[in-house]
């Protein structure tokens, strides 16, 4: 029984999460003594394809035909389980992110598969396979057990750091029938180039209330350019329009979990913290000592973060220089 | 227009998250529950509106216990024009999907949140859709009617699309979708005699099960930095976290 990993493109090339998946499957594969196969859907040169050997995949089932140019869940879930099925995988492996929230149910069904959604951890257990992941919007932690003879696992996004060895995957061309598609897809629009999307950046930097106004983000922006980082905001600055819905993070927002997470005038309410209380470290730049977001923060600045953001950016940059 | 809401019961969002019986089992005492925020405000409000357009109807479903009425009269106060309780408890996604799938036909729409915020599961509208056989848009921010197609927009990694999808659809909702309403009076009065349907559950089987809890890692003492020494903060961002 084999381990199978959809290995999602975008516009031919394999991202981190992609990666992630991939690593974290063969993990699973190795831990069990067997193959991790990946399926890969929509156009790709060989080349990545044969990449993933190196986080692991054995094999990759490459389905290239015009059915599955675009991305529709339904076309797309079906090519996994009958992907499943050809490999003899009795665990398959997406990514917990936008594509594969839509994919991972509609898999479950398609095998007849137990789901857990959003792990965090390596499965423990052989044949009863049990398996860590963030509950309660981050406020705490389930161990899951995922019943059933067939099983899949989404995996969040910036849980396992892909490591890349020697190695390259056979590619074989695979070419189910295709389900359905959705929709008609009229329009696509991704964010402008450069910048990573919130759920999958490891450097964040966001701003609050606090920042009192759109016509001050120049000192949020730019300390996040300097460090490379994505730029987050709190609910209200999303709800009275100083920055745009996408950036909103928190209970009812986002949730994300980069390596670090930089908060700007923002008090730290509880609804805000579920958010962001997956992040590995958390810097808090706030005027008031009380805020409680000082508990949940490994550094912090009491300071004016106008006085406070300009001279860390700078710090930043000198940082760079030596 | 025929629109099936999906609502689920959830712990209010201040509440501090508890286990007892030996981590196994989440603290309801002393907590407040709430419709999922995603469900209300997104996808139950939509639904409303689009009545409130077109005309049509507007049905509540839950799975859960008796004690989730209060919560589905809510969801009726708001304008919904009728419920569906089945009855049973939510053991997992699976198994709430299938209870669902058995009342959802003759729709023209099923809408969904995006996630529950106490188990964060998002593939219920995945299972639904797959189930019923009917297309899927996930994470939907926008949602308009022309005619018997929908055009919505939906989040993708890095970006947005917009799709046009034609009915009957499974969508999950998410922010932009709608504004929450708050129920008035009337709303309130109306909400008491509207029908709450009760069903028995079908068979069908959990696909996971939860074995244990736990509270994440108490955080140590937060380091305070001078706001004079951004250096330092840079150094200890690079040299101890390792995070730049
Ligand atoms: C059901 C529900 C869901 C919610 N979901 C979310 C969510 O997903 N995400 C979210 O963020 N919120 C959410 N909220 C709102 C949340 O409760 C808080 O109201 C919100 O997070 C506060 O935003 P803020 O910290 O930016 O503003 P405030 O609470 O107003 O805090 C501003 C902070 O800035 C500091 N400050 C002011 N001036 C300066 C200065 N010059 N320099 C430095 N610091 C300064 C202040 O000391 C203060 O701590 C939700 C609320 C509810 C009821
Ligand atoms: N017990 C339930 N009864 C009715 N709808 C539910 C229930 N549980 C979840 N849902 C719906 O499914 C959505 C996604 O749930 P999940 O996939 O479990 O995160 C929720 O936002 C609700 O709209």
């Amino acid at each position: 029984m084999s381990v199978l990993v959809y290995a999602e493109l975008t516009e031919g090339q394999t991202k981190k999460s992609t990666l992630e998946a991939v690593y974290y499957g063969a993990q699973i594969a190795q831990k069990r003594g067997t193959d991790c196969v990946a399926v890969a859907i929509g156009p790709a040169d060989e080349g990545v394809l044969q990449g993933l050997g190196a986080y692991g995949a054995s094999k990759v089932l490459h389905a290239s035909g015009e059915a599955f140019a675009q991305f529709q869940s339904r076309t797309y879930a079906k090519a996994i389980a009958d992907a499943a099925s050809q490999a003899g995988a009795d665990i398959v492996v997406l990514s917990h992110n936008s594509s594969g929230k839509a994919l991972a149910g509609r898999v479950a069904i398609r095998l007849d598969a137990g789901l857990a959604s959003g792990v965090s951890g390596m499965p423990s257990g052989e044949g009863a396979l049990t398996v860590r992941k963030p509950v309660f919007s981050g406020k705490a932690f389930a161990e899951v057990e995922v019943l059933g003879d067939k099983k899949v696992l989404s995996l969040n996004p910036n849980s396992f750091q892909p490591q890349a060895g020697e190695g390259s995957a056979a590619v074989e061309a695979f070419n189910p029938d295709a389900a359905p598609a959705d929709a008609e897809v009229l329009k696509r629009e991704t964010l402008s180039g450069d910048v990573v999307p919130l759920p999958e950046a490891e450097l964040v930097v966001s701003g609050g209330r606090g920042l009192k106004g759109p016509e001050n983000w120049g000192i949020v922006e730019e300390l996040a350019q300097a460090l490379g980082a994505t730029t987050a905001c709190s609910r209200p600055v999303a709800d009275t329009g100083w920055r745009p819905h996408h950036e909103h993070v928190g209970q009812t927002g986002v949730a994300i979990k980069p390596n670090l997470y930089i908060a700007i005038g923002i008090s730290g309410a509880i609804q805000h913290l579920a958010g962001v209380n997956q992040s590995k470290t958390i810097v808090v730049i706030n005027k008031d000592p009380e805020a409680p977001f000082f508990k949940a923060a490994d550094y912090g600045v009491v300071g004016d973060a106008f006085d406070v953001v300009p001279r860390l950016t700078e710090a930043v940059k000198r940082q760079q220089q030596s | 227009m025929k629109i099936l809401v999906c609502v689920s019961k959830v712990p209010d969002t201040t509440t501090k998250i508890a286990f007892t019986d030996n981590n196994t089992k989440f603290n309801e005492a002393g907590v407040q529950f709430i419709a999922n925020p995603y469900d209300e405000w997104y996808a139950l409000v939509r639904a409303v509106e689009l009545k409130e357009q077109l005309g049509g109807e507007v049905c509540v479903i839950n799975v859960g216990p008796a004690a989730n009425e209060q919560v589905i009269r809510k969801c009726l106060a708001i304008g919904a024009d009728k419920a569906i309780r089945v009855d049973a408890e939510p053991s997992d996604a699976l198994f709430v999907a299938k209870q669902i799938a058995a009342q959802a036909s003759g729709y023209d729409m099923i809408l969904l949140g995006k996630e529950t915020i106490d188990y964060n599961g998002s593939v219920l509208g995945g299972m639904l859709a797959e189930l019923l056989d009917l297309p899927y848009v996930s994470l939907s921010s926008k949602l308009e009617m022309d005619g018997t197609s929908a055009t919505i927009t939906r989040d993708i990694e890095g970006g947005k699309e917009v799709l046009k999808v034609s009915t009957p659809f499974v969508a999950s909702a998410q922010k932009g979708m709608a504004e929450a309403r708050i129920p008035n009076m009337r709303g309130i009065m109306q909400a008491r005699s509207k029908p709450l349907e009760v069903v028995a559950a079908v068979d069908a089987q959990p696909g996971s099960k939860v074995q244990s809890y736990a509270l994440p890692e108490a955080k140590g003492d937060v380091k305070l930095i001078d706001p004079e020494q951004m250096d330092e903060l840079v150094r200890l961002l690079h040299e101890e976290a390792k995070v730049i």
